[in-house]
């Protein structure tokens, strides 16, 4: 029993549900607009790095979570931790990752 | 794109309306940011006149006019440079010159159009007539890296300013011969230089530091004696508040001896003598200021914020020196830009999809436009405005 709670823990820990479909809209709004304010509407990049996915290749989901939520010290990225939860967070990880055609 | 200019053309001289005589003055363009439009507008008549579809990423366009007020240079995040004839709604000419891009300026005798680039970093400048290349100054720092660079203004004398976001760095350009441009570089000037303006009458050039606090001042009529650092000490120990934006220095609040500048990491106005440079007060406001923008009289300063209070608007009495009015216009305020002489103001809400106009003096709402995702809005009157 301890096992299998265990194992469901995990499992919901790598994947969350995905946020409501208006808040999918919500945030890719402030990804266009918020985070593209830096990073480029097309998010190729600005005063921030590029965030398409041949940028992020080489980064796993955990660090490019954690530097949504807890910005990146001693650069313009701030924490957004106040306006975004973890999972909401990593759904974004992944529509940057793989964006839809 | 060319049929459909010869067609505007065709009409143009056809259409006895249209064909009538038309003055630029009051004539102004609006950034549609998403879809990357720009609407021409005129202020007098508060409406839309026309609008040019399709010119790439618009996100933080900005604008310049030719000093005939006829053509307004657009550019474009993505590189884009394109001439629009304000007159025909049409494009004069178009060109990708970079692949990221920030800001443009045009130089004193209206001849020519410089351009400053985070891909590859560096500026270029066009023939304003022609937007044929003159000159490209690459930003080269630390052994052959390139640096983004911000910051460019005109300045007198046919000369721009610019600054080096990532070498720290203020570059003075000398246009006056063209085929030889001159160059005068100010190192260790503060760290990530992030925006920069120059004031009304093209003396002083200052940069705003997002890596350390304080700003960076240059005096145009002694650069001899180098870039000195104003209110180094402000805010240095105390705990950054997050910036969802960076502040813009676009424009420059003056009002009387008094500049009011966005604090960086502080939800404060900060009020500076123009004489000494010292801090005279810091007003707190509503969120972290992005543009702090003064009514061309001087007697209002208008305040709009970053995310995620951006759905406000503080106005700032220049006389005492206190927030006179919040007013809350709507969702996601970008810019504001103030009828010549200042009795209304034009502001974008980038999520509500419109572009609200305001009384200045009664603070009551004029006019709303439609516009998708409005940004950034630009009137003729800066053609003859030095830094704009």
């Amino acid at each position: 029993m301890k096992i299998f709670i265990l194992s469901a823990m995990l499992s919901s820990a790598v994947a969350a549900p995905p946020p409501e479909p208006a808040r999918q809209q919500a945030l890719r709004n402030l990804l266009k607009h918020d985070c593209g304010a830096c990073h480029g509407l097309t998010l190729k990049g600005g005063l921030g790095p590029g965030l398409r996915p041949a940028d992020l290749a080489d980064k796993s989901n955990e660090f490019l979570t954690a530097t949504i939520l807890r910005g990146r010290p001693g650069t313009a990225m701030p924490p957004w931790n106040r306006f975004i939860d973890k999972s909401e967070a990593a759904w974004l990880v992944e529509i940057l990752k793989n964006p839809q055609p | 794109m060319k049929y459909r200019f010869l067609i505007l053309l065709s009409l143009f001289f056809i259409d006895p309306v249209a064909a009538d005589v038309c003055a630029t003055g009051d004539l102004g363009v609006v950034i549609e940011r998403e879809p990357g439009n720009v609407l021409i507008i005129n202020t007098t008549q508060h409406k839309q006149l026309g609008k040019i579809e399709k010119l790439g990423d618009l996100s933080h366009a900005s604008v310049v006019f030719s000093r005939d007020q006829r053509y307004a240079y657009v550019f474009g995040r993505d590189g884009g440079l394109t001439k629009i004839d304000l007159l025909t709604d049409s494009v004069a000419k178009r060109i990708l010159q970079a692949g990221n891009s920030i800001g443009g300026a045009i130089s004193q005798d209206g001849k020519l159009i410089a351009v400053s680039n985070y891909t590859p970093g560096g500026v270029k400048i066009f023939s304003a007539e022609s937007l044929e290349q003159i000159a490209d100054i690459p930003a080269v720092y630390d052994d052959g890296k390139l640096s983004k660079v911000i910051g460019l203004v005109d300045a007198p004398g046919q000369r721009f300013v610019f600054s080096l976001f990532d070498a720290g760095e203020i570059w003075l350009l000398d246009m006056r011969t063209p085929a030889a441009p001159a160059l005068q570089k100010f190192k260790n000037i503060g760290k990530q230089p992030y925006d920069a303006l120059i004031t009304p009458d093209g003396r002083f050039y200052i940069a705003g530091l997002f890596g350390e606090s304080g700003l960076a001042l240059l005096d145009l009529w002694s650069p001899e004696s180098g870039v000195k650092k104003i209110l180094p000490a402000y805010g240095q120990h105390d705990e950054k508040l997050p910036v969802y934006k960076m502040p813009h220095l676009e424009g420059w609040a003056i009002a009387g001896d008094y500049a009011f500048i966005p604090a960086v990491g502080r939800h404060e106005v900060l009020v500076i003598t123009t004489d000494t440079w010292k801090l005279v007060k810091a007003i707190p406001v509503a969120g972290q200021p992005v543009f702090v923008m003064a009514r061309p009289d001087g007697r209002q300063i208008w305040v709009n914020f970053a995310f995620p209070d951006n759905q406000q608007l503080q106005i700032i009495d220049a006389k005492d020196l206190t927030i006179e009015n919040t007013l809350k216009p709507g969702k996601a305020v970008l810019h504001m830009e103030f009828t010549p002489r200042g009795e209304e103001v034009w502001v974008s809400l980038r999520d509500d999809n419109q572009v609200v106009i305001y009384d200045t003096a009664t603070l009551a709402e004029v006019k709303r436009l439609p516009a998708q995702t409005p940004s950034g809005i630009f009137f003729s009157a800066r053609a003859h405005k030095i830094g704009l």
